[in-house]
């Protein structure tokens, strides 16, 4: 009979536990609004497709912790790029993300000289901390939400990067973003300007000089549930052997759920490691709480 | 004997000003100054949006509909369920309809006094708009015109959210 009890409170214990430990930290489950964590970026950061948003990756209002995971595959003329990755939002104001990025060069490999399939892949590290504004409830102001990140970039073709003209395999960038929803017109708009070294976005390594490169996103709700909208990230072009472009997206983003985000869109990345008009499909599947 | 009658008139004085007669259906409230200030943003010019809501009968099904959905939503209901939803209902459709530009009056408090006790988060007010997006929705009203709508709302949320 007491041992009875006894496990009868323990599991009661247990079943309730979890519970208890986030009411103890006042964590509350998701409760953003549809579509407001933004989406997973090529670099894993919440934002667009292409760029990273002011807004706070997760479900997690300021009283609670969220976190998103995402695959992204864009599949060019003659080459794909996959990106894989988590992030955490922390009460709606701190975001960290890990993703990988992976640059197959399919067929364009061999003649390349590096065999058939051959990938660049580069591991990215992300911080983004929200300083000011809100996107969503800010409406009778002209601010923004405004964001500072960084990126720490590392390619794994150390030796080959560097054969290839780049001075570093790996590299940080730093941003700025401001987003605003400017709901009486149904827009959402971001302004991204990053300080960056990075070749092809740190697939082909780093160069020597750092320069800033503003990005542009604007996007057009036709439900609570659809975006639709474009990109236009400005680049470097400071690779010796090829020619680096900007690159440009046109993408719809549905909310399926408060969990599942799916996002489909027409990607144009210009010339790639002398590969040009690099353009095709982009596809992205974001869950998160 | 003579204090206890001061302070029993001292209560009932003002308190009489306002619990006159509360509407049908409502409780008393403690007397404020009516304002269509309180309503918290300026109207709309023109009636086409209070239209585009379907106007007085638009505007009460959504709020209705909102109301609804929000007392079973597992987020809100619970900060809900203690208010006067008789009155609630009433000022929120004169201020929907005030801020439409469909020239009603708005007589509710305005938005900090009347949200100072609930305590709401953001999470239960985001809970709140998804209820009103539904609503509005199941209306039928273009989602360009709920956004006009929400735009309006959204300021209010730095006085309505206080934990």
């Amino acid at each position: 009979m007491l041992t009875r009890s006894i496990l009868l409170a323990t599991g009661l214990a247990a079943a309730v536990a979890p519970v208890s430990a986030a009411q103890a930290l006042h964590l509350e489950p998701g409760g953003k609004l549809l579509l407001t964590r933004g989406i997973s970026n090529l670099e894993g950061a919440g934002g667009g497709a292409l760029t990273p948003w002011a807004l706070i990756t997760g479900n997690e209002t300021d009283r609670g912790i969220g976190a998103t995971a995402h695959y992204s595959y864009v599949t060019l003329e003659d080459f794909d790029v996959t990106s894989f990755g988590a992030a955490v939002g922390f009460h709606d104001r701190f975001e960290v993300s890990y993703s990988q990025m992976i640059f197959d060069t399919r067929d364009a490999g061999a003649a390349l000289g590096l065999g058939e399939g051959f990938e660049f892949k580069q591991d990215i590290w992300g911080a983004k901390l929200r300083v000011a504004g809100d996107a969503v409830y800010g409406q009778d102001t002209w601010l923004p939400q405004i964001a500072v990140g960084a990126e720490f970039k590392q390619s794994n073709q150390e030796a080959l990067v560097g054969a290839l003209g780049a001075d570093d395999h790996e590299g940080v960038d730093v941003y700025a973003s401001a987003t605003k929803l400017f709901l009486a017109e149904s827009l959402l708009a971001n302004a991204t300007l990053r300080y960056t070294k990075a070749h092809q976005t740190g697939l082909l390594g780093f160069g020597e000089d750092a320069s800033l490169q503003p990005e542009f996103s604007l996007g057009y709700m036709l439900s609570r549930r659809l975006v639709v909208g474009g990109e236009y990230r400005f680049k470097p072009d400071e690779l010796a052997f090829a020619q680096e472009d900007d690159f440009f997206d046109l993408f719809g983003a549905y909310a399926v759920n408060d969990t599942l985000t799916l996002t489909a869109g027409y990607a144009d990345l210009g010339s790639v490691a002398l590969f040009d008009k690099q353009r095709g499909l982009y596809l992205s599947a974001q869950i998160g709480f | 004997m003579t204090r206890f009658s001061c302070l029993l008139a001292a209560l009932l004085l003002p308190a009489g000003l306002a619990l006159a007669e509360p509407p049908a259906g409502e409780l008393p409230v403690d007397p404020y100054e009516m304002s269509n200030d309180n309503a918290g943003a300026d109207p709309y010019d023109g009636p086409a949006l209070y239209e585009a809501f379907g106007g007085e009968a638009g505007v009460g099904r959504v709020v209705d509909a909102m109301v609804d959905r929000s007392l079973e939503d597992p987020v809100i209901g619970e900060v809900l369920v203690a208010s006067d939803l008789v009155r609630l209902r009433r000022t929120l459709k004169e201020q929907f309809c005030y801020i439409l530009g469909g020239g009603c009056t708005y007589t509710g408090r305005d938005m900090q006094s009347s949200h100072k006790d609930l305590g709401l988060t953001n999470r239960e007010l985001n809970a709140l708009v998804e209820n009103l997006q539904i609503a509005m929705s199941a209306e039928g009203v273009p989602f360009r015109a709920q956004n006009k709508l929400l735009a309006k709302l959204a300021p209010m949320q730095k006085d309505v959210v206080t934990r």
